[in-house]
C-alpha cells in the first residue's frame, strides 16, 4: 500500500511539473513568443482568439502571474485548451486532437503490440538456442540500431520501396482520391498506406524486446527448476515456454505496459516523414505554424500518456512480483 | 569490500544500486596518479588498450577523422557550402563528388562543413551534461538527508518526462536554435540519467574507510568530493560523456531535421531538412539524404563503440568474448536503461 501511495504521489508531482513547464516555458523565453505570433497573424486571427491567446500567455492582462497560473490550471482541469490559431484556424483544439488520436493509436498501437509479440518470441528462441546463428546476430545488430536516427530509416525505406520500386505508398494514411468510409476498398487502402510507417516503427522498436527477453531468459535457463525439468525428461518446447519463458517474461510485460504510454507520442518523426496525420504529425504542424495552444495541448497529452503508463507499469510490477514492493 | 582503498577496486557497488550498469563500469580506468612519469605510463597503457581492442580502434579512428574534418573543413572542401553558384541538382561528378543541391550548392562541401556544428554539439552536450550530472549526483549522495531527497526527486521527475517532445516545445519557442542554444537545451534536459548513476556510485562509496579518514582529517566537503570521490568515477564519467554525446548527435539532428535548428547553419540535420523540403528523392537527389544520414550514423557509432570499448577496457571481466556477451547483455537491461532506450524511441 505504501508503495502504491508513493508511486501515485510521484505521478502527481511529475504531472504538476509538466503542467508548470507548459505554463512557464513561453514566459521564460526572450520576448514573449505569443506577442510575435499576434503581430505576425494580425489579420488572420479573430479578436476573440487574440484575447484567449493573450490570456494563455500572459500578455496585456491585468492579472498577476499567480492568478494567471491558477486560471491556467483551472482550464487544463476542465479540458479547456482554447482554439487553434493557424493549423485549422478557429477549430477547437480538443476537436483537432481527438481527430488525430485514432490514426496514431491505429498505426503505433498495433505496431507496438506486434513488435512486443514478435520481439518476445524471437528473444525466447535466441536464448533457447544460445550461441546459434540468431543469437550471435543480435548484439551487433542492436548496437547499430541504437545509433541510427529512426526518421532516417523511414526515409531510406521510402527511397527503396516508394520511389525506386514504386510498390508501396508513402504519403498520408489513404489515397486522396478515396472517400473515407467503412468499406473494404477504403480499409485496404489504409492498410496499404500503413505498411511502410509500421515497418519502420517495427524494426526500430523490436530490438529492445528481443534483447530484454533473451537476457532474462538466459538467466532463468540457468535456474535449478529448469535443470529439474530437463532431468524429468520433459519435451523441449514445454521447458522453453512453460518453465523458462514464463518466468522470464516479467520485465518484458512491465516494459510493454510502459511502452503503451509511448504509443501516443512515440512516433513523432516517423509520422512526419510519412505525412501520417496522427498526434506526432499534428504536433510538428503546430510547431511549424506557431500554433501554441494546439502545441501545448499535445505536449500535455503525450506527457500524461507516458506518466500514466509508467505509473501503471510500476503498479503491475508490484502486483506481479511481490519482491519489488518493499524496494519501492 | 569496505576496506578496499584503491580507487580501482570500487567496482562492487552492492545489490541496492538501481543502475546495474554502474556496477561493472565502475571499475576505474588506470588513473593518472599525479607525477609526470605515472601520467605518461598510464597514457601509454591507454594507447595499448585502444589498439588491442577492435571496437576502440574503430571508434577512435572515426572520431579522429571527424575531428580533423571539423577542425579543417577548408582543407578538404574548397567550396563555400552556402554559396548557390552551381547548376542545380547535378549528379555526382569529378567536380562535385556528391553532386549539387536543388539550390546549386556543392553537396560535398556541405557535408564537410556540416561536421563542425554536429561535433561541437556532441562534445558540448557530453561535457556539460556530465558536469551537471556529477554536481547533482555526487552532491545528493554526499550531503544526504533532505538534499538527497530533493535532488533525487528532481532527477527522477526529469527522467520520466518525455524528452523529445519537451525539446520540440522548447525549440519551437526559441525559433531557430543555434549551436550554443542547442547545447544548452539538450544538456539541461538530458543530465538526469547520468546523475542517477553517479549518485548510486557515490552512495556505494559513502561508508568507505578512505572517506571516513578524509572526514576525520577535517577536510572540507568540496575537497572530499573533488579529490576523494570524483577520481573513483573516471570510467563512469567517460561513459556518461560518450552516451550524452551520442544522444546529442541524434537529438540535435532530429531537431534540425524538423526545422527547429537554425536553418542557415550548415549541418547534417539541416541538410536533411532542406533535402526533405525540396523532395530530394523525387527529384533524383537521393545522396542529399543518404550521405548526411550515414555521417550521423558513423559519428554516433564512434561514440557508441568507444563506450562499449571503455567498458571492456575498464572492466577486464567483460573482455573474454563469451563472457562479455552475457555481462554486457545483462548490463543493458536494467530498468533505467530500458526506460532510457524507450525515451529515445520518441525520436
Amino acid at each position: 500500500m505504501r508503495f502504491v501511495l508513493r508511486r501515485t504521489g510521484f505521478f502527481l508531482l511529475t504531472l504538476w511539473v509538466a503542467l508548470t513547464l507548459n505554463f512557464v516555458l513561453p514566459r521564460l523565453m526572450p520576448g514573449n513568443p505569443a506577442t510575435a505570433i499576434i503581430g505576425k497573424f494580425k489579420s488572420g486571427i479573430s479578436p476573440q482568439a487574440v484575447k484567449v491567446l493573450e490570456e494563455q500567455f500572459g500578455i496585456a492582462t491585468h492579472q498577476n502571474i499567480v492568478a494567471q497560473y491558477f486560471a491556467y490550471l483551472g482550464n487544463v482541469a476542465t479540458f479547456k485548451f482554447g482554439v487553434s490559431l493557424t493549423t485549422q484556424p478557429g477549430a477547437s483544439v480538443g476537436r483537432i486532437v481527438l481527430d488525430a488520436i485514432p490514426w496514431t493509436l491505429g498505426l503505433v498501437g498495433v505496431t507496438t503490440v506486434l513488435a512486443f509479440i514478435l520481439g518476445t518470441g524471437i528473444g525466447i528462441l535466441a536464448a533457447w538456442r544460445r550461441g546459434g546463428q540468431l543469437d550471435s546476430l543480435i548484439p551487433p545488430v542492436f548496437v547499430i540500431m541504437t545509433v541510427i536516427p529512426y526518421f532516417w530509416i523511414g526515409l531510406v525505406l521510402i527511397l527503396i520501396f516508394g520511389v525506386k520500386l514504386k510498390v508501396l505508398p508513402y504519403f498520408f494514411s489513404y489515397s486522396y482520391a478515396m472517400t473515407p468510409g467503412f468499406n473494404l476498398a477504403f480499409i485496404g487502402n489504409v492498410a496499404e498506406h500503413a505498411i511502410l510507417p509500421a515497418f519502420t516503427l517495427l524494426i526500430t522498436t523490436i530490438g529492445i524486446w528481443i534483447l530484454t527477453m533473451r537476457n532474462t531468459m538466459i538467466t532463468t535457463l540457468a535456474e535449478d527448476y529448469v535443470r529439474m525439468a530437463r532431468a524429468k525428461g520433459l519435451p523441449g518446447h514445454r521447458i522453453m515456454l512453460d518453465y523458462a519463458a514464463r518466468n522470464a517474461i516479467l520485465p518484458n510485460l512491465t516494459g510493454f505496459a510502459m511502452s503503451l504510454g509511448f504509443v501516443v507520442g512515440g512516433a513523432i518523426l516517423i509520422e512526419e516523414v510519412f505525412n501520417y496525420q496522427g498526434v506526432g504529425y499534428l504536433l510538428l504542424q503546430a510547431v511549424n505554424n506557431d500554433d501554441y495552444p494546439l502545441m501545448q495541448a499535445l505536449f500535455l497529452l503525450i506527457t500524461v500518456a507516458v506518466l500514466l503508463a509508467i505509473l501503471l507499469s510500476d503498479l503491475a510490477t508490484a502486483i506481479l512480483d511481490p519482491r519489488t514492493r518493499g524496494a519501492g | 569490500m569496505a576496506t578496499v582503498r584503491t580507487p580501482a577496486g570500487a567496482g562492487d557497488a552492492g545489490p541496492s544500486q538501481p543502475a546495474g550498469a554502474a556496477g561493472p563500469a565502475a571499475a576505474g580506468l588506470p588513473l593518472a596518479g599525479g607525477g609526470g612519469i605515472a601520467g605518461a605510463r598510464s597514457l601509454r597503457r591507454m594507447a595499448r588498450a585502444i589498439t588491442a581492442n577492435r571496437k576502440a580502434t574503430v571508434g577512435v579512428v572515426l572520431l579522429v577523422l571527424f575531428t580533423f574534418v571539423a577542425l579543417f573543413p577548408g582543407l578538404i572542401a574548397h567550396d563555400n557550402p552556402q554559396a548557390e553558384i552551381y547548376p542545380r541538382g547535378l549528379g555526382p561528378s569529378a567536380q562535385h563528388w556528391l553532386g549539387t543541391t536543388s539550390f546549386g550548392q556543392d553537396m560535398f562541401a556541405q557535408v564537410v562543413w556540416g561536421t563542425r556544428p554536429v561535433l561541437l554539439i556532441a562534445i558540448g552536450v557530453g561535457f556539460l551534461a556530465t558536469v551537471v550530472a556529477m554536481l547533482i549526483g555526487v552532491a545528493a549522495a554526499y550531503l544526504g538527508g533532505a538534499w538527497d531527497g530533493t535532488l533525487n526527486l528532481i532527477t527522477d521527475v526529469l527522467l520520466v518526462i518525455p524528452l523529445f517532445p519537451l525539446l520540440i516545445i522548447i525549440g519551437s519557442y526559441l525559433h531557430g536554435a543555434g549551436t550554443a542554444v542547442m547545447i544548452a537545451v539538450i544538456a539541461a534536459t538530458g543530465w538526469s540519467y547520468t546523475a542517477r548513476q553517479l549518485r548510486s556510485q557515490a552512495l556505494s562509496l559513502r561508508d568507505r574507510d578512505f572517506l571516513s579518514a578524509a572526514k576525520v582529517r577535517g577536510e572540507r566537503p568540496l575537497y572530499v568530493i573533488c579529490v576523494e570521490i570524483i577520481p573513483t568515477m573516471t570510467s563512469l564519467l567517460v561513459a556518461s560523456f560518450l552516451t550524452n554525446a551520442l544522444y546529442a548527435v541524434l537529438f540535435s539532428s532530429s531537431l534540425q531535421f524538423i526545422g527547429l535548428g537554425n536553418p542557415n547553419v550548415t549541418s547534417w540535420g539541416t541538410m536533411l531538412y532542406w533535402a526533405e523540403n525540396n523532395e530530394a528523392f523525387q527529384t533524383g537527389l537521393p545522396l542529399w539524404i543518404i550521405v548526411p544520414g550515414l555521417c550521423i550514423v558513423a559519428l554516433g557509432a564512434a561514440f557508441a563503440l568507444l563506450n562499449y570499448a571503455f567498458d571492456e577496457i575498464g572492466n577486464p571481466a567483460l573482455r573474454p568474448v563469451k563472457r562479455m556477451r552475457v555481462t554486457k547483455a545483462a548490463a543493458i537491461t536494467t530498468p533505467d536503461q530500458r526506460r532510457r532506450l524507450r525515451v529515445k524511441r520518441t525520436g
